[in-house]
Parts: C-alpha cells; sequence; structure tokens
C-alpha cells in the first residue's frame, strides 16, 4: 500500500489552485454535487407531476396498462441498480481505506451491472415496440381498452427513457473513473470523483426506485 | 493547528497593513494574453467579461427587433412589413431579451466578476464548470439564432401550447436553445451557491457577507429549483411535436392548462431571476454613495430570500382567466399580494439609508435612481394585475405589456446598467466621460417614460397586446411610443459609445474611486489574476463607513493557514477581538 507521503504528493497533485486546501475543495465539490441532484429532483419533478395528474383523471387506465409491463424484468432491473449502488459504495470504501486496487475493481462491477440494466432495458423497449406499443401519436396497439392509452405509454417512455439517458451517462463517468484508478490517481487522500460521482449514481438508483412501483406495480 | 497557535499566527498577520499595490504592469488582463487565453480562461473576471460582451450583442440585437415592431405599429394597418414577420419578431424581442439578456446579465456578467473579489476568493469554486456554463449559454444562444433562419417562431415568448405544438417553424429548435442555455443558468446558480457556503475569506461571517452577494444567492436558489422545471417543460413540448406525445396537446387527451401551470412555474420566479440581483447592485451602490451603513441590513438580505421563496407560490395570477379553479385563482391573488411586502421592505431601508447621508450623485446611483421611480410603477401595477377583478379586464392587454418593461427594463436594466457604471473602472481600469453618464442616463430615463407610459392608458382602454392590426383610436398613442423607444434606443447606444471609448481614451482609475468599503475596492485596479496575493481576513463589514479611511483596515493573512474556507466562527471572533485591540 502506498505510503502516506507518496500519497499526499499524489493527492496534491489535484488540488486546484484556488483553494485553500484539500478539504475545501473536497466540502465544495460535494456541496456542488448535492445541489446539482436538486435540480435533478426537480427536473425529474415535473414528469413525476404529470404522472400524478394524469394517474389520479385515468386510474383505470394506469391499472389496465401497467399490466403490459413486464414485472419480472422490472424486478430483476431493480435489484440489478441496488447492487450497482452497493458496488459503488463499496468503491468508495475502498478508496477510504487506500485498498486502490478495489477501487477499480468494484468501478468495472458498477460499470458492468448498469450495462446489465440498459441491456434489460433495450429487450422491454424493443419487445413494446414490436407489438405496437409506441409512443404518442404513433401508438398502434389495439390490446387495451382506453382511449387514452397512448399518455400512460407517453409518460412511461418519457420516464424510463429520461432515467435511461441518465444511465448512460452514469456509465460514462463510470468509465472514466476507472480510468483513472487504474492510473492510481485515488487514494485515501484524494477520492473527490469518486466519492461525488458515487453520489449521483444513488440518485440515478433511487429514482428508479419511484419509477418501478410507479409503472410496473400497479394493480 | 491548535487554536493559541493559530491565534498568535492571526495576530501577527494582523498587524501589516492592507495596502493595495497599484501596478497596473501586473494585473489579469495581461498576465496571460491571446485569443486562445480567453477562450480557454478559467478566471472568472475573464468569463464575466465575455458574458459582458455577449449579453450586449444579443441586447442590441433584441433592441433591434423591438424597433422594428414598434415601427410596424407607427399606422394601424401594415407599415411596412407583413403580419407573419411581424409575430416573428415579437416573439424573438422576448426570447432573446429574456433568455439571452434579461437573466444572465446581472449573475453571469458582473456577478462572475465581482461575486469571487467580494469574498476574498480567488475564483468561483467550479472554474471549469463556470467556462462550461459560459459555452453552453453560447451554444443555446447559436441555437436559438439557428432557429430563426430555419423558419422563425411566432408563438410568443411562452411557447403556449397546443399552437406551439401545431405551429410551422422552428419551435422545436428554439426550445431545444432555451433548454441548453437553462443548463448553463443551473449550473452557474449552483456553482454561486457553493461559492458562497464554501469559498468566503476568514472572518466573512453571514452577517458580513455584502449584500450583492446575498441577492445573488437568492437568484441562485430560484435557478435552480426553478430552471430545471422549465427545461423539462420544454423538452415536453419538442417531445410533443416529434411523437405527439399528448401530454398538452386536448386532441391527444392531454391538457393545455398543464403546461401554463409548468411553464409559469418557473417562469414567475423568473422574473424574480431578473429582478434579485438587480436588488443586490442597488444596495452596493446605496450604501457606497451615501457613505453610511446600510439600514436594516438583515431585512434586506432576508428579504431577497423571502421574494425568493414567495415567488414560487404566485404563478398562478398568469391564469386568472385560463379556466384554473376559481379558488386556486384567489389563492394565487391573495399570495401574489404577500411579494409586496418584501419588496417594501427593502424600498424603505434604501431609502432610510440614503436619508442624512453624505450623498454624492454620480451616475451610478442616479441610474439607481431611475430604478427607483420606474420600479416603483412596475411593481404597483403588479399589485393591479394580481387583483383577479382588474386582470380579468387587463390580462393581455398593454397594461401587462406596460407593467412588465417597468419591472424588467425600468427596474432590472436601470440596475444593470447602475452597477456596470458602479464596477467599470474596477473591470475594465478605466473612467468614463461622468457628463455623458449623466445626459445618457435621462434620454434612457425620458425615453422609457414616453414609450411605456402610454401604453398603461392603451392597455386599460383596451388595446390587446401581440395584435397586427389595432383600431385608429390607439394611433396617437402608439406614435407616442414608438417616438419614445427611438429616445431610448439613442441613450443605450450612447452608453455603448461612452463606455467603449473610455476603454480606448479613458482616464486611468485608481483602486477605489468612490471611496467604498467594500473588499473588492480594497484591491489595485485592475485586480491581479488570482485576485488576491494573499488570503484577505476580514475584519470590517463592507458598509462600515464609521471610521474614516485610513483607520478602515483589511487584514493580511498568509494564504494557505487552513482557515479560508467556511469563515469558521473561531476565526470570525479573533478576528474582531483583533479589530478591537
Ligand atoms: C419584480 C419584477 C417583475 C417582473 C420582471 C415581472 C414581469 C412580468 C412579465 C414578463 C409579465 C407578463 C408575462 C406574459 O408574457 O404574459 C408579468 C405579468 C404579471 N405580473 Fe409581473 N413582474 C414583476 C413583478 C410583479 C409583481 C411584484 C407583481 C404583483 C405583486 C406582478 C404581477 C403580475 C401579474 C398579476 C401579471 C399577469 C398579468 C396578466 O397577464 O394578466 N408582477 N410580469
Ligand atoms: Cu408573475
Amino acid at each position: 500500500m502506498a505510503n502516506h507521503s507518496s500519497s499526499a504528493s499524489e493527492s496534491s497533485r489535484f488540488m486546484q489552485h484556488h483553494f485553500v486546501d484539500a478539504d475545501q475543495q473536497f466540502d465544495a465539490a460535494k456541496m456542488g454535487m448535492w445541489i446539482f441532484l436538486v435540480t435533478e429532483i426537480l427536473f425529474f419533478g415535473g414528469l413525476f407531476a404529470a404522472y400524478v395528474i394524469y394517474r389520479a383523471w385515468y386510474p383505470e387506465l394506469f391499472t389496465l396498462a401497467s399490466e403490459e409491463l413486464n414485472t419480472l424484468w422490472g424486478g430483476v432491473n431493480t435489484v440489478v441498480l441496488i447492487g450497482s449502488s452497493l458496488t459503488v459504495a463499496m468503491a468508495i470504501k475502498s478508496a477510504q481505506l487506500n485498498q486502490k486496487k478495489n477501487i477499480a475493481i468494484n468501478l468495472a462491477i458498477t460499470l458492468a451491472l448498469a450495462a446489465v440494466f440498459m441491456v434489460i432495458k433495450y429487450f422491454e423497449w424493443t419487445h413494446k415496440f414490436h407489438i405496437g406499443i409506441f409512443p404518442g401519436e404513433f401508438y398502434s396497439f389495439e390490446g387495451i381498452d382506453h382511449p387514452k392509452a397512448n399518455i400512460f405509454f407517453s409518460l412511461y417512455y418519457l420516464m424510463t427513457g429520461l432515467h435511461g439517458i441518465h444511465v448512460v451517462i452514469g456509465m460514462g463517468l463510470m468509465a472514466w473513473l476507472l480510468w483513472r484508478s487504474l492510473k492510481g490517481h485515488f487514494d485515501s487522500e484524494y477520492y473527490t470523483p469518486v466519492e461525488i460521482t458515487g453520489l449521483y449514481w444513488h440518485l440515478v438508483d433511487i429514482i428508479w426506485i419511484f419509477l418501478f412501483p410507479l409503472f410496473y406495480l400497479i394493480d | 493547528m491548535d487554536t493559541a497557535e493559530s491565534s498568535s499566527n492571526l495576530k501577527k498577520i494582523q498587524v501589516q497593513r492592507f495596502k493595495p499595490d497599484d501596478n497596473p504592469d501586473n494585473h489579469y488582463l495581461n498576465e496571460e494574453t491571446g485569443l486562445w487565453s480567453w477562450l480557454t480562461t478559467v478566471d472568472h473576471k475573464k468569463i464575466g467579461i465575455m458574458y459582458l460582451a455577449s449579453i450586449t450583442f444579443f441586447f442590441f440585437v433584441g433592441g433591434l427587433m423591438a424597433l422594428l415592431v414598434r415601427t410596424e405599429l407607427w399606422t394601424p394597418a401594415k407599415t411596412f412589413i407583413e403580419a407573419n414577420t411581424y409575430n416573428q419578431l415579437f416573439t424573438l424581442h422576448g426570447a432573446v431579451m429574456i433568455f439571452l439578456f434579461l437573466v444572465p446579465s446581472v449573475p453571469a456578467a458582473l456577478g462572475n466578476f465581482i461575486l469571487p473579489l467580494q469574498l476574498g476568493a480567488k475564483d468561483v469554486a467550479f472554474p471549469r464548470l463556470n467556462l462550461l456554463s459560459y459555452y453552453l449559454y453560447l451554444a443555446g444562444s447559436f441555437i436559438a439564432i439557428y432557429a430563426i433562419f430555419s423558419g422563425g417562431i411566432d408563438t410568443g415568448w411562452t411557447f403556449y401550447t397546443p399552437y406551439s405544438s401545431s405551429t410551422g417553424g422552428a419551435v422545436t429548435t428554439m426550445t431545444f436553445g432555451v433548454f441548453v442555455i437553462g443548463f448553463s443558468s443551473i449550473l452557474t446558480g449552483v456553482n454561486f451557491i457553493t461559492t458562497i457556503h464554501k469559498m468566503r475569506a476568514p472572518g466573512l461571517s453571514w452577517d458580513k457577507l455584502p449584500l450583492f452577494c446575498w441577492g445573488l444567492y437568492a437568484t441562485s436558489v430560484i435557478q435552480i429549483l426553478a430552471t430545471p422545471v422549465l427545461a423539462i417543460t420544454l423538452a415536453l413540448v419538442a417531445m410533443e411535436r416529434i411523437l405527439g406525445i399528448g401530454i398538452f396537446d386536448p386532441a391527444l387527451g392531454g391538457d393545455p392548462v398543464l403546461y401554463q401551470h409548468f411553464f409559469w412555474f418557473y417562469s414567475h420566479p423568473a422574473v424574480y431571476i431578473m429582478i434579485v440581483p438587480g436588488f443586490g447592485v442597488v444596495s452596493e451602490i446605496i450604501s457606497t454613495f451615501s457613505k453610511k451603513h446600510i439600514f436594516g441590513y438583515w431585512a434586506i438580505a432576508l428579504s431577497s430570500l423571502a421574494i425568493a421563496f414567495i415567488g414560487f407560490l404566485v404563478w398562478g395570477h398568469h391564469m386568472f382567466v385560463s379556466g384554473q379553479a376559481t379558488l386556486a385563482s384567489m389563492v394565487f391573488s391573495f399570495l401574489t399580494f404577500l411579494v409586496g411586502i418584501p419588496t417594501g421592505i427593502k424600498m424603505f431601508n434604501w431609502t432610510a439609508t440614503l436619508y442624512k447621508g453624505s450623498i454624492k450623485l454620480a451616475s451610478p446611483l442616479l441610474y439607481i435612481f431611475g430604478f427607483f421611480f420606474l420600479f416603483l410603477v412596475g411593481g404597483l401595477t403588479g399589485i393591479v394585475l394580481g387583483s383577479i377583478a382588474l386582470d380579468v379586464h387587463l390580462h393581455d392587454t398593454y397594461y401587462v405589456v406596460a407593467h412588465f418593461h417597468f419591472v424588467m427594463v425600468g427596474g432590472m436594466v436601470m440596475a444593470f446598467l447602475a452597477g456596470l457604471h458602479y464596477w467599470w473602472p474596477k473591470i475594465t481600469g478605466k473612467m468614463y466621460n461622468e457628463t455623458m453618464a449623466k445626459i445618457a442616463c435621462g434620454i434612457i430615463f425620458v425615453g422609457f417614460n414616453v414609450t411605456f407610459l402610454p401604453q398603461f392608458v392603451m392597455g386599460s382602454q383596451g388595446m390587446p397586446r401581440r395584435y397586427f392590426n389595432y383600431i385608429e383610436q390607439f394611433q396617437s398613442f402608439h406614435q407616442v411610443s414608438t417616438i419614445g423607444s427611438y429616445i431610448l434606443g439613442l441613450g443605450f447606444l450612447m452608453v455603448f459609445y461612452y463606455l467603449v471609448k473610455s476603454i480606448y481614451r479613458g482616464e486611468q482609475a485608481t483602486s477605489n474611486p468612490w471611496g467604498s468599503r467594500a473588499l473588492e475596492w480594497q484591491i489595485s485596479t485592475l485586480p491581479p489574476l488570482h485576485n488576491f496575493h494573499h488570503t484577505p481576513v476580514i475584519v470590517n463589514g463592507p458598509y462600515d463607513y464609521h471610521k474614516p479611511m485610513e483607520e478602515f483596515q483589511l487584514g493580511l493573512a498568509e494564504s494557505g493557514n487552513g482557515h479560508g474556507h467556511d469563515a469558521d466562527l473561531e476565526v470570525t471572533k479573533e478576528g474582531e477581538d483583533l479589530s478591537a485591540e
């Protein structure tokens, strides 16, 4: 394991000129990310508001249409994402314990789980397209006996789609972190990017935890 | 570092007098030069200047469109352009002025430059993010301009559905542009809040925070809470056009009033994004030019936050005639009246600060007086519009147009100009021609009133907004208004002329031409690359005018003493003890 003095000099490589010390840099980064996550919640908030309103207007539709969604795969994806949140947390823990190799391993697993999530998503979506469940005016599915079925699926595609975009962005961040961790940038002195990306990833996870019951588990 | 050691350390440091080194050979503009250094700079001062240049450009673009609109209204029927062009012109005028000029004007341009200086910081918390915000702003602007050439838009700046989801033209492109600019705005907000929390110099406790910073803080809160909702709303409009998702389109089972709720949930708070930073500018200037401690510091600081907060509860006053529930209208109306309270508190505190001050009627203060008068009219007419019964009559008439121009142009543009004149010597190191500045201020004030006062009259008599043709009864009002708009334009051109001229011909500015106590004036002009050679320790607040200037001092601490953030209470106390010695 790296001795203290060398890790200190490594971390000072990433100390930016305008901060007084590493603590200030770390605190600022963390706070910035928290505030950004608030904006993300509001961003999704608009869609959640739309969901609430339409569900209040067309409760039967939401029950009916929900049956078209595959609860099994949705459930698998939920487990996959929760698992990835765990591995990201473990990556941070490894950094704190200065276990440099474990940082990379945990990040790699996180990345892989995110990819699994997206693959499952891909199959879910393509299956629906196949039977004519398209968003909005392209909707041509005959199987649901409700005139406004398109609205439910518009919301479904928008919300899971926006969430999917966030997963893809998260994958990009994970890949970047993985690359940096392989170059040995992170240790117990400096792991700010791992920590704040972790925060972002938890949010992505939490949003899915709301989306899953709201769309898949309506009975 | 234990407390005893650190305090003795500070004590030693405190003894040094703060002396700005007026060495003009060594400052932020000449340490790195060349176009590339500008385009890739992470220096908040240069980024502020890039914003300044960009918003000035868009201000004149938007202004030109306004003049075309006003010229077209010279006669009741077609004067020189087609109705369709007219619709596009007023839409673009509104969108350009709001999204490309007003929203970024004070926060992104002046705020970027001044905020770290006032905090005693070397830069904002995330300098690279700051540069990214600027490029997002620029990218969004180009997309918006591209939209003009690829079909234009005629929906009005509000993009109301279902019209916006069905009309031709480049609405999708335009909303995408605004979406991108929105992200720029969000990121600036994130950056500023973090900067204010984490980057304050030792000794700069919350009760010494300059009111401009408080204003920017409240603005940033609104930016991060409201802008994402606008972003998603506009994304939904784009989806509506591309996929026909039917959320807002009644033909597909959607609800257009929902759009209005979403839109105004952003856009009412957004009008406060456009004025609250202006309030911050006013406080700084009032204190400096009356040489007095600001009256009711906390009242002014907290009323900005109160306005930000109440601003989120009143959006429904734009929808009194949209078919929303009567009860909702009544609640929104009541809440709207509440906004008047914190605003009034501010006005009274400013007046009280001026009272018995040794007032120096320099041009920044003159612009502030213009602000007072015009903003007062704008705010009071807002109360009128907030009354349901009156609004049913006045909604979508020229009365509304006059109202929001009084607050947005009379309030914010005046405050922006005041701030620009006030900080100009610090930004450019040059003094402008004071006589010209005063004359221009007068011309703008007169031109503004000639333009917009007749619109109150027209509006209350029933002239609807956004109409291409009108009945002859209104012609003389329209003509007066059009003449006024040319006078106003002339005033702005003059400002542009003497400010730009001062860069080449202006007198060299001293480091503190107004004799202010605020921190940004205690460093050399032009400021050095990283603002402070040493991290300052703040002993006196920014409005401490009770001591003569010679006694007023800022301590100097070696940078990197480990106390540079979050203004630990400890350090504050030490600073105060030391000043009492
Ligand atoms: C502080 C700065 C303010 C700004 C920048 C501002 C701006 C605006 C704008 C742009 C509009 C027109 C929106 C549209 O295009 O339809 C508007 C309308 C309105 N404003 Fe303000 N406003 C401000 C303050 C106030 C205040 C203090 C009040 C009330 C206390 C108020 C009440 C209203 C109402 C009720 C309307 C709707 C009128 C209608 O469309 O029927 N405003 N304002
Ligand atoms: Cu409003």
